[in-house]
């Protein structure tokens, strides 16, 4: 019971001062039938922490860790090589274990690092202002619908078909109950994004938002202020999804190209991939939104003696302070995984994120045309950062399990994301980052020219 | 590119403040830190990147997509980055530096070993969408989890994936909304009583239901007789907080689940404070239909300033086919199994007897594993004995704290019988104009964070005491003393209360200002500091 610090002693001097002479009494507002005596079926009793050590990590040998294999999986989760300062800072205990900022005075070293984060990402984005994170980013992707609804004052949520279907698919769960239409469409293998179609939909209907993922869910790219052109002539917002944050290295940010809200992951940048979660999702817009935005803010202020401080503000919005006038689910963020974001985000700056972008995308460009020359694989899309999509002479889904065979993780099969679509099951996305050498390039084409036979 | 251009610096001492007037600002050991914006610039890069090469310029076709002006993100070396937040670390109170006592919000120790195991590569380092026979080990340990949590709660499914406890509360609501739908049973009210946490009506509402509160009693606990009055074929689900927001058991959860079936409805338990009770009552066995588990308080995981946190949510068998992807359910055989899409048609032919009726996902993948992880290295550490032995020691430590402080501090159900987790108190018998809010930064001169304050709002000017089971008596004695002694200054009206703290980091920060005119993102400030801000009603709230 290392975790325990009551002896016997204190407990019996404890209940002496409250009065009672054993603690069954101080749970006696509890039914008798409902309480339950007796020990925990099944449950071993307490265990040392070698013991724990030994049963955890032998369930973790039973996985193979990104970092062990030539690994190439991406669709929302990248593999980066975070600096080992990150993680030793997030685990100070004064970061670590500190709770919500409610007490400013005393969680100086929060709210500066949560408003130097959302300065960073209204940046990186190209909007004006940024919260201090949501849960991940198919659930910030859903705020922003719903705040694009009460912006507009209408209900039709139009996405475009690149999206993250996870994405979608958590959209549709949360309008199925709030009275927003979602209309979305799987995408087809094909090289560009379809920007026609979406702009004839936005012309024919009313929509509250168009939902752009940037670069898309095949890895391909497009400019989007056509796209905002036409949401802004519906008097519709455009939002812009970013799974893979190292892109807006090199690429233009979409709020500079007419993006009203941007939203993504952040795990990219200082999180990793811990199977999906905890992630780190990215929420910005423009300032003249700001109280419609969902989600925690730190903002700037001075104290009685005039120094420069910050608090947590607008909380108003909140749904612990608004009960049922609140305008979003969020109530706790994601606050260590926002610190070790701008923690890599400030080793990085400007010049390393440049660089960082730029390699990511000379690394998969190289490896992509090595690959398109696989007899039978068709590359998609020519225009793309990291990420790209084969057409395989093959099912994508028993040639990546036989890539496992070869030790190889090759990418993600279209048919994982999309089990209904057959017509995409030939589909192979492949994540390319700075962390995959020339030797795992080598393993990969040969991994992949025996599958597709 | 440098960044801050005009060098202003905030950390200047200001001109007639009373603090000790160093040149830096500084204190000693308390270092002033200024931004990153004005101390690094965007030339400066603490990671060594191989550049692209010339060779590797990007396809023609994406020119016109490539960023053509700076973005501004200042960098640092890795010597300065480690500086720059040491610094801001150390102006952070933390669980790692004394109590706690945040009232709900159970501020427990966070044991290392958790943090070890979480960063195993074995489970910190696997990719979501890794074919299956990659990660056998994270879904066993998925597995095991849920396996626990179910039979800790008398449950029979669980949903995993919620990434909070708001977002728990909200899958729990989807799952009722959807079990109510399959039998074409359209009800649009949600009863929420009045000790409720803020989050369930907000959660309620956010689901399209209609709110209607139900009063407290005297003795702080749900009017049973007025929810039965309430109950009919309009109401879909009642939300309550057991161990609820004042401390208290509620004793008659049995006949209010036992009414609410009856009635149609469904009872979903906002489990936030099912520490006080683990291992000693089993949700399950009170009627309950859905509870979501804050991994973060009950199984401790560390807050991190805001999060992350984990929800999973607990269902009862009526509620168990509707829960969201990824799923895990116990069928009958004992053994719990975790679905996902693909199995899931399958799976419930099988076990269910039909096709699942999952509402669709909550997040884009399976939920939080690093707290999953954290979360079963705490039960396995604690064991049987020891998962009791903790709800035994939080409650036992919250009655002391009660006990010890009723004679300074008025605490308004302390004639009710014991407390669970945490004590009440209010501010009734503070002197003339001394407001819990004064109180409460005078604990903070006393190196304390402070309780949880004005909250439940049954209570005027409340104050909510959780020190949780990982306090030693001497620790207990110390923050007792302490919190005695600002007591009595607020019973005596001692003003000098209201310009507490003064030996914090910052003093009284102006919220009002903050608020008013909210500046969220750094931008160039004016030379001559023109633009800063000036006070509103700073110290005299």
């Amino acid at each position: 019971m290392r975790y325990l610090p009551l002896t016997d002693a204190d407990r019996s001097a404890m209940l002496e001062t409250i009065g009672v002479s054993h603690v069954d009494e101080l749970f006696r507002d509890v039914p008798e039938e409902a309480r339950l005596d007796g020990p925990i079926r099944d449950l071993p009793l307490h265990a040392s922490e070698l013991s724990v050590e030994r049963q955890l990590s032998a369930l973790a040998r039973k996985n193979v860790p990104a970092g062990d294999v030539p690994f190439f999986l991406g669709c929302g989760a990248y593999k980066h090589h975070v600096p080992a300062s990150v993680d030793h800072l997030i685990q100070r205990g004064e970061f670590l274990t500190a709770y919500t900022p409610y007490q400013p005075e005393i969680a100086q070293g929060t709210l500066q690092v949560l408003f130097e984060f959302q300065s960073q990402v209204a940046r990186l984005y190209g909007c004006e202002v940024a919260n201090a994170s949501m849960y991940d980013g198919s659930t910030a992707m859903w705020e922003a619908i719903g705040m694009a609804g009460r912006i507009t004052r209408k209900n039709l949520a139009i996405i475009h078909e690149g999206v993250h279907p996870h994405y979608v698919a958590v959209a549709r769960t949360m309008a199925k109950f709030t009275g927003t239409s979602i209309a979305d469409r799987a995408p087809t293998l094909d090289a560009d994004m379809k920007v026609d179609a979406l702009l004839a939909e936005i012309a024919a209907n009313e929509p509250s938002c168009v939902v752009v993922q940037y670069p898309d869910i095949l890895g391909r790219v497009t400019d989007l202020q056509p796209i905002a052109d036409a949401a802004h002539a519906k008097g519709a917002l455009l939002i812009a999804v970013v799974t893979e944050p190292v892109a807006l290295g090199m690429l233009k940010a979409p709020g500079e190209m007419g993006a009203d809200i941007v939203v993504g992951e952040g795990q990219s940048i200082g999180v990793g991939l811990n199977f999906g979660g905890p992630f780190v999702g990215l929420f910005a817009c423009r300032e003249k939104h700001i109280r419609q935005m969902p989600g925690r803010l730190a903002g700037e202020t001075i104290d009685a003696d005039g120094k420069r401080g910050f608090v947590l503000t607008l909380s108003t919005r909140e749904q612990h302070i608004r009960r049922e006038k609140a305008t979003s689910n969020i109530c706790t963020n994601s606050g260590l995984c926002a610190l070790a974001f701008s923690i890599h985000m400030t080793l990085l700056g400007e010049k390393g994120l440049r660089q960082l972008a730029e390699l990511n995308h000379a690394r998969a460009a190289a490896l992509a045309g090595r690959l398109a020359a696989v007899p039978g694989v068709r590359l998609v899309n020519d225009l793309f950062f990291n990420e790209f999509t084969l057409e395989l002479p093959v099912e994508a889904r028993p040639a990546v399990h036989r890539m496992v065979e070869k030790g190889v993780l090759g990418g993600v099969s279209l048919g994982r994301l999309y089990p209904d679509e057959p017509q995409l099951g030939r589909g192979l996305v492949v994540a390319v980052t700075e962390t995959a050498t020339d030797e795992d390039f080598d393993a990969l084409e040969a991994a992949l020219t025996e599958a597709c036979k | 590119m440098t960044i801050n251009q005009s060098g202003w610096k905030p950390t200047t001492p200001v001109a007639g403040a009373t603090d000790t007037g160093t040149v830096t600002g500084n204190r000693a050991l308390m270092l002033e830190e200024a931004l990153i914006f004005e101390i690094g610039d965007t030339e400066t890069t603490g990671v060594d990147i191989v550049p692209a090469g010339d060779e590797a310029k990007p396809a023609a076709g994406l020119s016109s997509l490539l960023r053509s002006a700076p973005i501004g993100l200042p960098g640092l070396t890795e010597p300065e980055t480690v500086r720059h937040y040491t610094r801001l670390s150390r102006q952070n109170y933390a669980i790692d530096l004394g109590l706690f006592p945040l009232g709900s919000c159970t501020m427990k120790h966070n044991p290392r070993l958790n943090e070890k195991m979480a960063r195993l590569p074995g489970f910190a380092d696997i990719h979501p969408l890794a074919p299956r026979e990659t990660v056998q080990g994270a879904l066993e340990l998925i597995n095991t989890l849920a396996f626990w949590l179910i039979d800790l709660t008398g449950m029979h499914g669980v949903a995993m994936s919620p990434k909070a406890g708001a977002h728990g509360e909200l899958c729990g609501l989807l799952c009722i909304r959807a079990a109510l739908e399959a039998r074409g049973d359209a009800r649009e009210v949600v009863l929420v009583p009045e000790s409720a946490h803020g989050t369930n009506p907000a959660t309620a509402a956010f689901c399209g239901y209609r709110v209607e509160n139900i009063p407290a009693t005297p003795a702080g606990r749900v009017d049973l007789e007025a929810l039965k009055a309430r109950l009919g074929p309009d109401v879909a689900a009642v939300m309550i907080t057991n161990p609820n927001t004042c401390g208290l058991f509620e004793p008659d959860m049995k006949a209010i689940s036992d009414a609410v079936h009856a009635a149609g409805g469904f009872v979903y338990c906002d489990g936030a404070n099912f520490n006080a009770i683990v291992g000693k009552v089993r949700p399950g066995d009170l009627g309950v239909d859905a509870m979501h588990i804050n991994l973060h308080k009950t199984f401790s995981t560390p807050h991190g300033g805001g999060g992350p946190g984990s929800g999973p949510v607990v269902l009862s068998e009526a509620l168990s086919p509707f829960g969201p992807l990824p799923y895990t359910a116990k069928t009958a055989d004992g053994v719990v199994h975790l679905i996902e899409e693909e199995q899931a048609d399958e799976f419930a032919t099988e076990h269910f007897g039909g096709p699942l009726q999952s509402f669709g996902r909550m997040t884009a993948f399976h939920g939080q594993m690093g707290m999953f992880t954290r979360a079963l290295a705490y039960i396995l550490s604690h064991g049987a004995d020891g998962l009791k032995q903790v709800a035994e020691d939080a409650v036992l430590n919250a009655n002391y704290v009660l006990r010890s402080l009723e004679d300074v501090l008025d605490a308004p159900f302390g004639h009710s019988g014991p407390c669970m987790h945490e004590a009440l108190f209010s501010d009734k018998g503070f002197g003339e104009g001394i407001s819990t809010l004064d109180l409460a930064k005078g604990l903070i001169d006393e190196g304390y964070h402070p309780m949880t304050m004005y909250f439940p709002l049954v209570v005027h000017g409340a104050m909510l005491v959780e020190p949780t089971e990982t306090e030693s008596k001497a620790a207990l004695d110390q923050f007792i003393m302490a919190l005695r002694h600002v007591a009595e200054r607020a019973r005596a009206g001692d003003q000098s209360l209201k310009s507490a703290p003064v030996h914090a980091p910052r003093r009284r920060l102006d919220e009002t200002l903050a608020a008013r005119k909210p500046v969220v993102a750094w931008k160039q400030p004016a030379p001559d500091g023109a633009d800063r801000p000036t006070p509103s009603e700073v110290g005299d709230r």
